[in-house]
């Protein structure tokens, strides 16, 4: 078990390393000068010259590489060009709110995936399945802003049920930050108030991004189910009286839990960047829209620190889920040798 | 004689491939869903060809202003309504149909080639240097979700429709890599490959004539599939400002512009919306339809 997991952080690493080297790559071959792109025009070229040598910019590749590879190690990814402070501060900044999201889209996700997937596949070909491949197919299809765009247009703008953009209304004043997350920082200050209003806000857009992985997660539930109807065990069950909730919930939605919990994790990462349309829509001051800022402003030390979180998230979230399985599925536990 | 038999061999072989071809259809046509789907890609594909020649108002598509006939609601005239400066929007759909569609054919000309080549010799050099550091390279690609890729090189560069393909096929290939690597190494211990090997055949006689063309049915659905997707991506960047250029009618981009005057100019907005969603589903039915017919299992 320790050997698979060390052997997995070693991969998971050298990964990260890779991707580290080819968006480095990538933001110094391009054409145009990040020293004068940080400066503005209105610098002179005694400060850009001042500025390139500091950025080790005048140094070849690998020296500029092995300075930034450096820094990083030491917690220090530069400044950004943009906001004008350090990409580190920007990060522990805004990534708590799109964590919040993201999370919160997860859990919806896995809930109504699994109620959907089980109704559709215990009652199959009946309307509900029917809806519920209809529901799938739009949800694959639907890119996030079209989803995003049109539950803000539908149950914000036209039938008022849901508050507007942002994470709270511009009138209150938000929880002190804890941990960031403005539902448990609410609740964590005693103001439960907030932590709802929060919680409201939260709801369209984690809809939005859930949408999809809802479709997913309820085919394979649904696909799982009805195979596993027509083994020979689920038959003895029923013939011997064993209640359907039971039959259900014990016998068919266990063999379905460990593919549901692979697509989990692939879908986390995926979250994370379809976070990036749905935070623009709904003005979420988090992380992803500091990333899509970043990008429209060609903010190069931004713009390799955000590729570097969703590459360590994707790493860190894919160990988990590995290491999850090998708990829940003991022929995964013998097959990786981990014993 | 040796004619004569010759043109009995071809005929037989031309055939069976026909026979061959009218039970891949007839297994296409039994899900109707396929069939709906195959019908829209065509409308679709044959409006954005004719774009210039069948809609209403083909120099709305270009830089146009006429500020007397902006913001008008969907009419006779303008079958989906005006925008701001007077432009048609359906006329403007439409033209933004080629720009996906280019997107969709250009990303997938040049990632899967580049893929499935890699794959392939990854594959069958399973267990060699070569495997690993191609592997390694296609993980780190692998290692984010392509979109992100694909944004963040996009915007280093400047944003506009080349750029924008060149990133997404960028990100595109290691996925065929993975695909036809699979196959690869599961086919390359087939008793077919290993005969040829006894023969003496090439490597690349192997690879290519021998492995490849079982390789074609699961690339031919994940192309398809993936039209979709690589469209949806291209739209999503033009959505965020980093790709078709206003006034150019990107999709993304439409739908981007007309999302600032919702909620009383509903119809700038839900339909280059529907457009988006309607090529998507469609290219995700035939590629479903194409997955029974090929029998191919997971893509």
């Amino acid at each position: 078990m320790l050997l698979f997991v060390g052997k997995r952080l070693f991969q998971s690493l050298f990964v990260l390393f890779g991707l580290s080297l080819l968006i480095f790559f990538i933001a110094r071959v391009m054409p145009g000068d990040p020293a004068r792109a940080a400066l503005g025009f209105l610098a002179n070229e005694e400060q850009v010259e001042r500025l390139r040598d500091e950025m080790h910019l005048n140094d070849p590749f690998p020296v500029q590489y092995y300075h930034w590879l450096h820094d990083m190690i030491h917690g220090d990814l530069g400044e950004s060009s943009y906001t004008r402070r350090p990409v580190t501060a920007d990060l522990v900044q805004y990534l708590p709110a799109t964590f919040e999201l993201i999370l919160f889209a997860t859990l919806i996700s896995a809930i109504v995936g699994q109620v959907t997937g089980v109704l559709a596949g215990y009652f199959r070909d009946s309307w509900f399945d029917g809806l519920s491949r209809v529901i799938s197919y739009l949800g694959i299809a639907m890119p996030s802003f079209v989803v995003a765009i049109f539950l803000l247009f539908v149950f914000s703008q036209i039938l008022r049920l849901a508050p507007g953009v942002g994470r709270l209304p511009i009138l209150m004043s938000p929880p002190p930050r804890i941990t960031g997350f403005m539902t448990i920082d609410g609740l964590l200050s005693g103001q439960p108030g907030v932590a709802l209003t929060a919680l409201k806000h939260m709801v369209l857009p984690a809809i939005s991004l859930a949408l999809i992985h809802i479709a997913q997660e309820g085919r394979i539930t649904r696909t799982s189910i009805v195979e596993n109807m027509q083994k020979d065990y689920i038959t003895i069950h029923k013939v011997h009286g064993i209640r359907t909730s039971k039959i259900v919930f014990k016998y068919l939605l266990k063999p379905s839990i460990i593919p549901t919990v692979t697509v989990m994790g692939l879908d986390f990462a995926f979250l994370m960047s379809n976070a990036f349309l749905v935070e623009m829509v709904y003005m979420w001051p988090g992380f992803s829209r500091y990333a899509v800022t970043a990008m429209l402003n060609k903010d190069l030390n931004a713009i390799v620190a955000v590729v570097l979180v969703i590459g360590l998230t994707f790493a860190v979230v894919n160990l988990l889920v590995d290491i999850v399985i090998m708990g829940l599925d003991p022929t995964a536990r013998l097959r990786r040798g981990g014993g | 004689m040796q004619w004569e038999e010759r043109r009995a061999e071809l005929k037989l072989m031309l055939a069976q491939r026909r026979r061959g071809l009218a039970k891949g259809w007839y297994k296409y046509s039994r899900n109707p869903l396929a069939v709906v789907g195959l019908v829209v890609l065509c409308i679709i594909v044959l409006a954005a060809v004719l774009a210039p020649y069948i809609t209403p108002y083909p120099e709305h598509a270009k830089p146009y202003t006429n500020f007397s006939a902006g913001s008008l609601p969907p009419s006779s005239t303008y079958w989906f309504g005006t925008d701001r400066v007077g432009r048609d929007i359906f006329s403007r759909v439409i033209h933004g149909y080629r720009f996906s569609l280019t997107i969709g054919i250009v990303v997938l000309g040049l990632g899967v080639a580049p893929g499935v080549i890699l794959g392939l010799v990854a594959g069958y050099h399973q267990g060699k240097w070569i495997e690993t550091v191609i592997m390694r390279i296609t993980d780190v690609f692998l290692a984010v979700p392509p979109l992100v890729l694909a944004l963040a090189i996009t915007a280093m560069l400047t944003p506009n429709l080349m750029n924008q393909m060149m990133a997404i096929a960028l990100v595109w290939w290691p996925w065929y890599a993975r695909l036809v690597f699979a196959l690869a190494s599961s086919l390359r211990s087939e008793y077919f490959v290993r005969e040829a090997e006894l023969t003496g055949a090439s490597k690349l006689h192997i690879m290519f004539k021998e492995i490849l063309p079982n390789c074609f049915a699961p690339v031919m659905t994940k192309m398809t599939l993936d039209m979709g997707i690589v469209i949806l991506v291209g739209a999503t960047l033009s959505f965020i400002g980093l790709g078709v250029q206003p006034p150019k009618p990107g999709l993304g981009t439409m739908v981007a512009e007309g999302a600032k005057r919702l909620p009383g100019e509903w119809w700038g907005t839900i339909f280059p919306a529907l457009a988006i969603v309607i090529v998507i589903l469609a290219f995700n039915l035939v590629g479903d339809g194409l997955r029974d017919v090929f029998s191919v299992e997971e893509v």
